[in-house]
């Protein structure tokens, strides 16, 4: 009976395990001030709606009709016009070069078309090869148009009856009526921050007992497989918790997210989340041979987590296939959970799939290190 | 009961066999001293017998515990010193102490840990890192820290290595004391002198079990004849001797040649034209020694290999 767990050996690999954590004061350091770190850097750095983007404006006449659509382009904040030119192939060299990434072309005959009404034409080359940055400055394009020309030609208030009268769609932001970035990224930076350092840290914990010579030891005295495991991981969920608050008070403090749900739903699903990472980094520790290789194995999985559980990307855009590759990240149920109690105000109902693919996680990777770990130095 | 009965041991890492077919026996309160050269086994051999390795063929029983299936009874009653120091050296002395005793949930904890640190000295030291220790220390330490638990089994893996000779004498009585008290040692070495502290050794070379006994027996049951070769311009007739029918090894000690061979007549006959051709140089009957005997081993194994 107490040769498979006993309290008081995992209190002895546990106290040996803080110790050691303690004295490593580099990576003490690291554990709490990469997450402050990271946070204000992404926080701050990261923007998926970017605003005055650099715009070259090829203006063939000065006319009043030009200047109310130039004018209005740039009270959106998407545009600004630091390039102004009437040679169209100047234009093109400028978008060539990446020095704007819009190019508008405002015709000369496009004044007296608008007076005439036939059909006026502005255009308006966006550079594409960053689709996501030109795509917020493209949206407001159609409203933005419209709304100038009948600004200038005083026919502001016959449109207002016009529109009254025409179908309306009416869009609401909802959680982020602002669209602010913020909102998005750091409640992800939360999760990307725990996967980092907590399966970091645990894929080294048997390799570097085993480099360092000590795994001969261990295993020579009585200590089961499941003592050790504990042994290794429990300490790693101290140190998540102090990682979790302090990016949330940051997140409070410096980016005022707005927190609708319940503290305690996000603090006990961050639990189960935090569990799946340190044994999911404990079963590449059971793999490794190595510190290296499980610093390759843990970055082999980093980079697909990263980009397809929608931390970076909208999981919606991805095919079918990719959404399901998904699913197997914890980070990307993660996410879900995060965004939906801290913007959303979700209760555990909404989210309790999500918590059980994590629960799901923690039974899998717990039961495969156990499988995995070697009592011999076979 | 033996403290260690095995037979048949076999490991193979690879194509390579590492351990073939040993058997050993071991009676408790013995202290049993392991040689060969590097390489040949020993260390395998010691961590099947503890449980850290899973023999490919062979059966046994250490402390009367199966060593396929009771590995983890073995674990506790034995204690393994491994070749390599293999506490923590981020570890204090105290904590390193601390952590055994609680792992052997040894109580109370710091009883322990107090006795063993008056018992090695080290009451001053406790909260010194382990890896600041020299390396005599460290070997002090690894020691007091396997035998808190009181094992009925000791298995030393190369304790001495890198110790100076001081702390060695010192090391080799505290086996013995401990041998009085009724523990079993199996201590590993490639030392003759410690060879010679033992009460019986087993020789293996290249996993193969080659000779077992006191060393009286080992020596004499090796057949070898050695002659002290004395005279002027010795380094000449060693080169001489070297390769001559019968001459198996020539190695000078101080202004004196051993030379040693196992087929006693061509050995002497060869001594006799040596001794005819140099002038002043006198042959005498020597005393054959442990080295002698192992250094033939190791030449005649090789032999095997090729």
């Amino acid at each position: 009976m107490n040769s498979v767990f006993s309290f008081a050996r995992l209190g002895a690999l546990l106290i040996k395990e803080f110790i050691q954590m303690r004295r490593d004061r580099i990576t003490f350091a690291m554990m709490l001030g990469v997450p402050l770190l990271q946070l204000i850097l992404f926080g701050f750095a990261i923007n998926n709606d970017p605003k005055g983007l650099p715009t070259a404006l090829v203006a063939m006449s000065n006319d009043q009709y030009t200047r109310a659509m130039v004018s209005a382009l740039q009270v959106t904040g998407y545009y600004h016009f630091d390039h102004v030119t009437e040679s169209a192939e100047e234009a093109e060299f400028l978008m060539a070069r990446g020095d704007v990434s819009f190019v508008v072309t405002i015709p000369a005959d496009f004044a007296s078309r608008v007076e005439r009404g036939d059909n006026p034409q502005i255009l308006i080359e966006a550079d594409a090869t960053d689709p996501s940055a030109a795509s917020g400055a493209i949206s407001t394009l159609s409203t933005v148009a419209s709304q100038a020309l009948l600004r200038a030609q005083g026919m502001q208030a016959a449109a207002a009856e016009n529109a009254r009268q025409q179908l309306q769609v009416v869009v609401h932001h909802r959680y982020n009526p602002e669209g602010i970035s913020q909102y998005n990224i750091v409640p992800g930076l939360l999760g990307v921050i725990l996967q980092m350092t907590m399966v970091m840290m645990t894929a080294m914990a048997l390799t570097r007992e085993t480099e360092r010579g000590t795994m001969e030891n261990l295993l020579a005295m009585p200590s089961s497989p499941a003592e050790i495991m504990l042994g290794k991981v429990l300490p790693f969920l101290v140190v998540g918790a102090v990682q979790v608050a302090v990016v949330l008070v940051a997140a409070k403090l410096l980016f005022d997210i707005p927190f609708v749900g319940s503290l305690t739903l996000l603090l006990s699903s961050v639990l189960v989340f935090v569990l799946s990472l340190v044994l999911l980094g404990y079963t590449i520790s059971t793999m490794a041979r190595s510190q290296m290789q499980a610093m390759q194995l843990t970055f082999f999985f980093f980079l697909p987590s990263l980009l397809l559980s929608g931390f970076m990307f909208p999981y919606r855009g991805m095919p079918g296939w990719a959404q399901a590759l998904g699913e197997i990240f914890p980070l990307t149920h993660f996410l879900r959970i995060t965004r939906s109690v801290m913007l959303k105000g979700a209760d555990f109902h909404a989210i309790a799939t999500e918590v059980g693919w994590l629960a799901v996680f923690v039974l899998v990777f717990a039961g495969t290190a156990l499988l995995r770990f070697r009592r011999t130095l076979d | 009961m033996n403290a260690i009965d095995v037979h048949g041991l076999v490991k193979r890492f690879g194509d390579k066999t590492v351990v073939d077919h040993v058997t050993m026996s071991v009676a408790e309160g013995e202290i049993v001293g392991f040689l060969g050269p590097n390489g040949s086994g020993k260390t395998t051999t010691i961590r099947i017998m503890c449980g850290l390795l899973t023999p490919d063929e062979g059966e046994g029983t250490v402390l009367g515990f199966n060593i396929r299936t009771e590995s983890l009874r073995i674990k506790r009653e034995v204690g393994y010193m491994t070749q390599k120091f293999s506490f923590y050296e981020d570890l204090t002395i105290g904590e390193n102490l601390e952590f055994v005793a609680r792992l052997y949930r040894l109580k109370p904890v710091e009883e322990y840990v107090a006795r063993t640190l008056e018992e090695l000295g080290l009451t001053t030291r406790r909260n010194q890192l382990a890896g600041t220790l020299s390396g005599g220390w460290k070997q002090r330490l690894a020691l007091a820290a396997c035998i808190m638990h009181k094992p009925k089994l000791l298995l030393l893996d190369e304790p001495t290595a890198g110790v100076d000779p001081k702390a060695r004498r010192e090391f080799w009585d505290e086996i013995h004391r401990l041998a009085s008290g009724g523990l079993t040692v199996l201590v590993s070495t490639h030392y003759m002198d410690e060879a010679e502290r033992c009460h019986r050794i087993s020789y293996i070379s290249y996993g193969k079990m080659l000779a077992t006994g006191t060393v009286e027996e080992v020596v004499k049951n090796a057949g070898l004849t050695t002659f002290v070769v004395q005279g002027p311009r010795l380094a000449k007739v060693a080169e001489e001797l070297h390769g001559r029918p019968g001459v198996d090894q020539v190695a000078p000690f101080g202004a004196t040649l051993h030379v040693v061979g196992s087929d006693r007549k061509k050995l002497e006959a060869a001594l006799a034209d040596v001794e005819k051709e140099h002038e002043g140089v006198t042959v005498a009957p020597g005393e054959t020694s442990l080295e002698d005997v192992f250094i033939q081993f190791m030449s005649g194994s090789k032999d095997n290999m090729a």
